[in-house]
């Protein structure tokens, strides 16, 4: 058959289009459990590695069964849905929500002793999505740990917030101010503090070059917690009844 | 007649070694006299991206010389087949699915690779130089000279970035490898790292730069006009 020919050419086009369609779906749906398995390992990392518990893949649900004492989820006035299991909450769905349909996931992590509130985030970073989690001690105040994590943001620059010298500027910052509002942590320029000294300045300093990715920190942080304080608070206020 | 038949069967080509001295230019020449970036002047977007540190640049590297491997492979193998008004979709679905493919097994069995390497996923199908060599050279030609020819300029491509990153992550954090470099006490001196150098300008002023240094080493490459 004459190769430049309209019947040549569409069935070669259809040809070409069955062939690669069904290679590609049969390679992902046969590696998709696996894929799956090491998201869901690699979430535990992370969720862990906010309370200081560094591990590898192998040990992630050993150890995150072993710290993680519970797993909420919360509605937007602070009570909790039994219904939905916090773990398999996906925050890009549930952000597309209006904020009273929402679920917001709470962790709660219990190493050695200490009490932890690890609370998921999501925003908008320069290019896409950015997300990480946050731990807050026992105090619900001071932080500590966080992870980031983001899908594309440019390699050197905004892709630095996974790196672990930004993650540790957030150590030992305060999230509320002395009146007891919610203020979060501001990534800043302007923060003059570059070995992160003062912990009660709520800002760390920013990334050079990577200015709106580190104000989709920012306000990942400040959006996401906003929705927490219903059920943070009335856990403060539990506390101090039974006192 | 079944004589005939015979001796056409086991007419013997003159078949070009291996590694003939045709092929190892193909290999040889990307890397200077005919680099794809500094000389056919494709594959800039990523030169400038991708160079802020080493170890994207690296990583960068060795992935296009995979795909660009496999898919003139592919396009050679199919490059009678391929009717001309299309064949450049035909081109960029080989491109996209071996990319694609690769983004697939890495996230089952090397999942931190493919953490690495998924922000170069887009920048490796729309670089120039994988659809450029398609084009230009396996359409018209034998599969392992295809070979040779992606991983040669796949080569000259990596050499290309690795510079350039060499140089900005140095002049740029003092690092490489994200490994600190410049000694403190050169910063205690009054050294301030080159902020500039971590933007995409200078990385097109470095390239420049290797351009002039390859055309006065080589003066036959500069255009007459």
């Amino acid at each position: 058959m004459n190769r430049d020919s309209n019947a040549y050419t569409f069935i070669f086009a259809t040809l070409m289009v069955l062939v690669v369609a069904s290679v590609l779906a049969f390679t992902a749906s046969s590696l998709k459990d696996l894929q799956d398995s090491n998201v869901r390992k690699e979430k535990m990392q992370n969720i862990l590695a906010t309370i200081g518990v560094e591990t590898d893949r192998e040990q992630a649900e050993t150890l995150y069964n072993k710290y993680i004492t519970g797993e909420l989820s919360l509605t937007s006035s602070g009570d909790l849905d039994q219904e939905v299991i916090a773990f398999e909450i996906n925050l890009n769905n549930e952000l597309k929500k209006p904020a009273n349909e929402q679920r917001f996931p709470l962790y709660e992590a219990s190493v050695e002793g200490e009490k932890y509130y690890i609370v998921p985030l999501r925003g908008a970073g320069l290019w896409n999505a950015i997300w990480g989690y946050i731990a807050l001690e026992e105090d619900k105040n001071t932080i500590k740990g966080a992870v980031f994590d983001h899908v594309g943001e440019t390699a050197g620059l905004g892709a630095e917030i996974t790196q672990e010298w930004f993650q540790n500027r957030f150590l030992g910052e305060k999230v509320f101010d002395q009146n007891g509002n919610l203020v979060g942590i501001n990534v800043s320029k302007t923060n003059n503090d570059p070995k992160d000294l003062d912990k009660d300045d709520h800002e760390v300093d920013a990334i050079s070059g990577a200015t709106i990715t580190g104000d989709g920190v920012t306000n990942m942080i400040h959006e996401r917690l906003n929705h927490y304080l219903p059920y943070l608070k009335a856990a403060e206020q539990t506390v101090a009844l039974n006192q | 007649m079944p004589e005939k038949k015979a001796t056409l069967l086991f007419v013997n080509k003159e078949r070009e070694p291996l590694f003939s001295k045709k092929n190892r230019k193909l290999l040889s020449d990307p890397m200077d006299d005919n680099n794809p970036i500094t000389v056919q002047v494709l594959g800039i977007c990523s030169a400038l991206a991708i160079t802020v540190q080493l170890k994207p640049a690296v990583v960068m590297s060795i992935s296009v010389m995979a795909v660009m491997a496999a898919s003139n492979v592919i396009i050679s193998i199919l490059r009678n087949l391929i009717p001309n008004r299309i064949r450049i979709i035909v081109q960029l679905v080989v491109v996209a699915s071996v990319v694609i493919l690769v983004d697939q097994i890495l996230r089952a069995y090397a999942y931190d690779v493919s953490k690495e390497l998924s922000i170069f996923i887009g920048l490796i199908i729309t670089n120039c130089i994988v659809m450029g060599r398609l084009e230009a050279f396996a359409l018209g030609n034998g599969v392992w000279k295809s070979f040779l020819d992606g991983i040669g300029n796949a080569a000259g491509y990596g050499v290309i970035l690795i510079l350039v990153a060499f140089f900005r992550e140095l002049f740029g954090s003092g690092k490489l490898f994200g490994f600190q470099v410049i000694p403190d006490a050169v910063y205690e001196m009054g050294y301030v790292n080159n902020g500039l150098m971590l933007l995409s300008p200078m990385a097109l002023i470095t390239v420049g730069i290797l351009i002039w240094i390859q055309r006065s080493r080589n003066r036959t490459l500069i255009e007459k006009n």
